[in-house]
């Protein structure tokens, strides 16, 4: 039940204990106590919502920055990766493989206060050897879900 | 003038289904649950490779039996889920949609006007039976129980079988009820076959949505592959159904006339869709075992909703489609789903329209999201409240 629970949860957080244990075949209590261990397994990180942020008021800019790091003897990438997400603004930070190192996400309210994170806080940081930004201009689809349009059912109301 | 007409198939009545879908498609705002067909899009990478083979300019014929390559993915998709061994040269046609073979199956079996039967379980698709006298055969329906989960028993089909009986349609996992055969229920029924000599055609196009044991063949039981046309497709398993594909798999003498006639007929199933089916076969397995799941949580929350309604409905383990019988409220399947669609704004398919059999209970759809049904379980039980209190009434 682990991972079907999971999964259901990682799409739609908000199904309450009731219809869950329903869907799964189980009995609400074995829900609940699944939830709890995931939660203090760590695997369970958090119950986020999935916002369009885009059809709001509310501006907000996002960029991807490729950032090239020396690492350090004996703590390679880890502790400088720290620094970077200690940062608010930082969104994500992942190790890539190839050409640059790690791939850090920041989400801002303009595209002012995003560079300037970028040359007086990342950039300058010891160990950080260079930094390309790329601005996020239109989000199709975030976290496996289509913003873009909404799929219609075409199908004939009635089929044998 | 002259009657242009064949009296064979005027004579032959339109589906139940058509009836019921001129009323529906009248009514704008109506929420269906009527549907049979996936709500699945085709996987992205299976339609990429219809894309595909249409840049490399495959847009010609294909062979008549379909392409070699999809041939051999079937056969050997056959032999890793049934264990059952088919020759890709000799044993395997393709077709338009399982329902084609559905009809040169019977076609290539069939002495037409001398009253050999053909034996067709009910509730079950409603094109056996037209197919059947199309194909000159004489219909013979065995009516399914729902005492006995609507599957079919061996006392049932050896009291239906005569002299004249030639060819019974297997279809499980069953549309409308959802029924299944499991391996035991097969063999009780294989050895009345054999017993008697008959065919049967297994039309098999769920096979893939079952929510108990893994579904079993009918030709994958000792002696049965020789006297079975096994009938699958794409359309239920990779939600594939407008891409028209499907296929037949039998002994070769019987699969060499279908291929004649579908030479004839048809010559050869659409080139698009058989690239497409090469890589669903090859690559989708994880796509089926996801819609499985999903279509498993609806219909457990879907028993469970029935359960609190007190409706009362065996559980089914296949296909998509549960069948509440609808008895306790004094009206024909007909008039419920009527006045279920007038006041609640849903519809459902009255159970009569798969056969006699059906009659006093509704098929209900789960190829909709939870958020779809959940809207429509409210409508349900409101309606059915609302029946209860106005048989106190009278």
């Amino acid at each position: 039940m682990r991972e079907e629970l999971l999964r259901i949860i990682e799409k739609n957080s908000r199904m309450n204990l009731k219809e869950l244990a329903v869907i799964l075949g189980v009995e609400e209590i074995d829900v609940i106590n699944e939830l709890a261990a995931l939660e203090a397994e760590g695997i369970i990180c958090g119950y986020h919502t999935m916002i369009d942020w885009e059809k709001t008021s509310i501006d907000k800019v996002n960029a991807l920055i490729e950032v090239r790091i020396t690492p350090q003897r004996g703590q390679g990438f880890d502790t400088l990766a720290e620094r970077i997400y200690r940062y608010a603004e930082v969104q994500s930070v992942y190790l890539i493989s190839g050409g640059y190192d790690l791939l850090v996400s920041i989400e801002g309210k303009s595209l002012r206060e995003v560079s300037s994170f970028v040359s007086d806080k990342l950039s300058t940081l010891d160990g950080v050897l260079s930094t390309a930004t790329h601005f996020v201009l239109k989000k199709y689809k975030d976290h496996g879900t289509i913003l873009t349009n909404k799929i219609e059912d075409e199908r004939e109301l009635i089929t044998p | 003038m002259r009657n242009p007409l064949a009296d064979q198939v005027v004579e032959i009545k339109p589906s139940g289904i058509r009836k019921f879908f001129d009323i529906v498609s009248e009514m704008k705002d109506a929420i269906s649950l009527g549907v049979g067909e996936p709500d699945f899009a085709t996987p992205w990478h299976i339609r990429d490779e219809g894309i595909y083979s249409l840049e490399k300019g495959h847009t010609k014929y294909t062979s008549n039996a379909g392409l070699m390559q999809l041939r051999e993915e079937i056969c050997n998709y056959l032999y890793r889920t049934q264990g059952i061994k088919y020759s890709s040269k000799t044993d395997v046609l393709i077709t338009v949609g399982g329902s084609e073979a559905i009809d040169i199956g019977m076609r290539a079996m069939i002495n037409p006007g001398v009253g050999e039967e053909i034996l067709i379980p009910q509730p079950s698709y409603v094109s056996y039976e037209p197919c059947a006298i199309l194909a000159g055969a004489k219909p013979v329906i065995i009516n399914l129980k729902a005492e006995n989960e609507f599957r079919l028993t061996a006392k049932e089909l050896e009291d239906a079988i005569t002299e004249k009986t030639k060819l019974l349609i297997l279809p499980f996992p069953n549309n409308p009820t959802g029924a299944i055969m499991e391996k035991e229920d097969l063999e009780a029924i294989a050895e009345v076959i054999i017993k008697h000599d008959i065919y049967v055609m297994s039309d098999e196009i769920y096979s893939e949505l079952t929510y108990k044991n893994k579904h079993v063949s009918i030709a994958s039981l000792p002696g049965m592959q020789e006297r079975t046309i096994l009938i699958n497709g794409f359309s239920k398993a990779y939600a594939m159904t407008g891409w028209r594909m499907g296929y037949a798999c039998g002994p070769s003498n019987i699969i060499a006339q279908m291929t004649k006639i579908h030479q004839f007929a048809i010559m050869c199933a659409p080139t698009t869709g058989q690239y497409a089916g090469i890589e669903a076969l090859k690559h989708g397995d994880d796509d089926i075992r996801e819609m499985r799941t999903a279509y498993n949580q609806r219909r457990r929350y879907l028993m469970h909703a029935f359960k609190e309604m007190g409706l009362e409905c065996f559980e089914p383990f296949g296909a998509f489609y549960v069948f509440p019988c609808i008895k306790e409220f004094g009206m024909t399947s007909e008039e419920f789903a009527a006045r279920f669609l007038e006041e609640e704004k849903v519809a459902a398919v009255p159970g009569n329209a798969f056969g006699e059999s059906g009659e006093g209970y509704l098929r209900i759809s789960y190829a909709y999201s939870l958020e779809k049904l959940k809207v429509a379980m409210e409508r349900l039980s409101r309606f059915i409240t609302k029946l209860r209190e106005e048989q106190k009434n009278k």
